[in-house]
């Protein structure tokens, strides 16, 4: 836990730590483990049918789609046969149906992963970033292209490590970007520590201060290509396309390799702050991560998909990893802050934190009162980029991110119910 | 199922830098020690008996109000306590129990708690209750009478009083060293120059108070006297000395940095800074007051709201929609 500094009048500085050069090499293989659980977002009520059912057999790189004409889809990590099929709610309402598969052959498994044809429709689920299709798709709107080549939370490595160690493969996936997608530029972000590995990729290489929150698309957007997403917007929307470095180096191995992505990188954050990089299929279990790692949890630790920041955290050790999970924080029952119920006491360091001169202080006090509409004419909840640091700083440890968020939520189908009455 | 162990859930982030409203009370008390000690060095047992009841006091109606409106209790928070004790610092050595209970009354039930509890306040609560006794029981805040039986090796007519009713020679009678070393008369925290000048830089490197308001406050007081020295320096004292004397310091560091009747933006903090300032001179210069630092902040209090909304534009709200 990093601590307020002693002389404590300016912004949070909480830097990006660097991998350490002689840890680089080492990322943990989790060897293919005998249940995985996929998720896969869904439109269906409970009761539909279904064109997967529990009992069918499935092979590793098999898309798996809810209906037979469905356009979303998942990719089959293993080769096994599906043990269940459960609906759940996930974060801001969103409805999943999960998928778990009992592993068969841990032999085939590891084999069978060869694209059968076009390898661009098996890129629909990349670990890193899963909506790359729809960047894909999008022909002529993207104008540019921001590889980043830096992780977005605190003590996370993936992409560093990425650009660090296989800067060869990404020069092929920048390549394939630039013919597929028709973008005019492509640019890399990164740390200075791995500027010049960065540089070998042919990418257009723009170094940024590993300050938390720079590596966040609109911040990137604001320092380096000198342009503000209108709030409320996405990078997408103004011809700005993100993609992680692990998604380009996906992108290359089924491109060049042939090989159908089902690993997921993701550092894993103990107790003591240290970290450990591992490779594991996607959807293993966290449990099976944490014991390859010796990491034992009790009951009220807590456990984060993700970063300190941005993470959310998930009540089992049963949960899956998935596409987007880059890391798995741990904390210990004496680590953890709570928030308090406390009103705001209007102290002003969340107005001095964020990095979108949000005026938070006024802004947690309309959202207190479930004024959403207010919140985002006149108090800019819009324009929050959703890093966190209001909450970080928040003397009278108010769930600052938590109102915003919900507020964010809120507002979304406050204007969904009215498009559906006007 | 219930043998499984389960996790705490909550929502990102899962740091945090460890500041806590407490915390902030205890450095504000712990800035605050060094004038309080020297009052108490000076002014002996009644001073300690000030300061004491007036912290406890304020505790005491903090929790009252606490049962009564059914809300959590917060006296954890230190909140109350450094109203007390900020109350107590303003105050004479003799001050009579029966003010400190009334005053430290008016702070915490109506200056703070009918609005909401801490954050909720629009005014300065400390600053709230002795406005309402300086206009209720003048004679209690006259320095020159509450004092009248210590006698120091010092000038003891309040510098303030001798300023207001004999002109600027009075300010001979004090030297700029003499002041800032507390050989004054005045409230019990509020004349050690030195210890609370201290006492503001601590808070003010560790980031508990704004630099900006209490900066600007200083130079407000500093030019506004400034002015009205070359105007006639007969009759206004000099920039020095209005800085040393009366609550300025006081103000500076303590009274006008309350967090929630103080802006929050960079340039609203300048301005509410050096307007406190300009109207606490204007108020000792040419008001009915001898001290202006009270009514000059409250007033600043009431146009806090106003200011705060001078602020940068949001990310993404860019000029479209000016």
């Amino acid at each position: 836990m990093i601590k307020r500094p002693f002389f404590g009048s300016g912004k949070p500085n909480l830097k990006y730590s660097a991998v350490e050069v002689q840890k680089q090499d080492i990322v943990k293989e989790i060897p293919i483990p005998d249940k995985i659980t996929l998720s896969l977002e869904d439109p269906y009520g409970m009761d539909e049918e279904l064109s997967i059912r529990v009992g069918n057999k499935v092979k590793t790189g098999q898309k798996l789609k809810l209906k037979e004409d469905d356009k979303s889809y998942i990719i089959s990590s293993v080769t096994g046969t599906i043990a269940g099929i459960f609906q759940y709610d996930g974060y801001l309402g969103k409805t999943y149906r999960s998928i778990s598969i009992d592993t068969i052959d841990k032999e085939k498994s590891g084999t069978e992963r060869s694209v059968p044809g076009n390898a661009g429709e098996y890129l629909g689920h990349l670990p890193g970033k899963p909506d790359l299709a729809s960047l894909l798709d999008s022909r002529s709107i993207l104008n540019t292209i921001i590889i980043n080549g830096a992780d977005k939370d605190l003590l996370v490595g993936i992409n560093q490590l990425i650009v660090r160690t296989k800067f060869e493969n990404l020069k092929s996936g920048v390549e394939y970007l630039r013919d597929s997608t028709g973008a005019s530029k492509i640019m890399m972000v990164v740390g200075p520590d791995i500027s010049s590995q960065a540089e070998k990729t042919g990418a257009d290489v723009k170094v940024i201060k590993p300050v938390y929150p720079n590596t966040l698309p609109e911040i990137i957007m604001k320092n380096i290509l000198g342009v503000e997403v209108p709030a409320g917007r996405s990078c997408e929307e103004v011809g700005i396309g993100f993609l992680n470095a692990e998604v380009v180096l996906a992108i290359a191995e089924a491109v060049i390799d042939r090989q159908i992505p089902v690993n997921k990188m993701l550092t894993v954050i103990k107790k003591d702050y240290t970290t450990v990089n591992v490779r594991a299929r996607i959807g293993t279990h966290i449990k099976e991560i944490l014991d390859a790692l010796d990491i034992e949890m009790h009951h009220g630790d807590r456990l984060v998909l993700g970063g300190p920041m941005m993470g959310h955290t998930v009540y089992s050790e049963d949960m899956p990893i998935a596409w987007d999970t880059d890391a798995i924080m741990v904390q210990d029952k004496n680590q953890i802050i709570l928030s308090s119920e406390s009103e705001c006491i209007n102290c002003g360091e969340c107005v001095r934190a964020c990095p979108a001169k949000v005026p938070v202080n006024m802004l947690v006090r309309v959202l207190e009162n479930d004024l959403y509409e207010e919140a985002v004419g006149e108090y800019d909840l819009l324009s929050c980029i959703e890093c966190g640091l209001c909450s970080y700083v928040c003397t009278a440890h108010i769930p600052v991110f938590h109102y915003i968020m919900l507020g964010k939520y809120e507002f979304a189908r406050i204007e969904s119910m009215e498009e559906i009455n006007a | 199922m219930l043998n499984q162990k389960l996790f705490v859930g909550s929502h990102a982030p899962y740091w945090h830098d460890r500041t806590s409203i407490s915390g902030k009370s205890y450095h504000i008390m712990l800035a605050a020690l060094p004038a309080a000690v020297f009052g108490i060095y000076q002014y002996g047992m009644p001073a300690i008996g000030v300061l004491a009841f007036s912290t406890a006091c304020a505790m005491i109606w903090e929790l009252i109000m606490n049962i009564l409106m059914k809300r959590p209790v917060s006296i954890g928070d230190g909140n109350a306590a450094v109203i007390g004790l900020l109350f107590g610092m303003l105050l004479p050595a003799t001050a009579p129990w029966w003010v400190v209970l009334v005053g430290t009354f008016v702070a915490v039930v109506i200056g703070k708690q009918i609005f909401g509890g801490i954050g909720c306040n629009p005014l300065n609560p400390v600053l709230v209750s002795i406005a309402v006794i300086m206009l209720s029981w003048e004679s209690l805040l006259d320095f020159n009478a509450m004092l009248v039986n210590y006698d120091f090796d010092f000038n003891m007519i309040y510098p303030l009083a001798a300023v207001k009713g004999f002109g600027a020679s009075a300010t001979e009678n004090y030297t700029a060293c003499e002041l800032l070393m507390g050989q004054q008369s005045g409230g019990i925290g509020a004349t050690f120059g030195l210890g609370l000048i201290v006492g503001g830089l601590y808070l003010m490197v560790r980031g508990y108070i704004r630099w900006e308001i209490s900066l600007t406050f200083l130079a407000g007081v500093f030019v506004t006297a400034l002015l009205f020295n070359v105007s006639d320096p007969d009759k206004y004292a000099g920039p020095v000395f209005h800085l040393l004397t009366g609550y300025t310091l006081i103000g500076a560091f303590f009274l006008a940095t309350e967090d929630s009747s103080s802006p929050v933006n960079f340039i609203p903090m300048l301005i509410y800074g050096a307007f406190a300032g300009i109207l606490a001179v204007l108020i000792r210069n040419i008001g009915a007051f001898v001290d202006g630092v009270v009514f000059a902040i409250l007033m600043m209090n009431v146009a806090n709201p106003l200011l705060d909304k001078i602020r940068p534009k949001a990310m993404g709200k860019g000029t479209k929609h000016a």
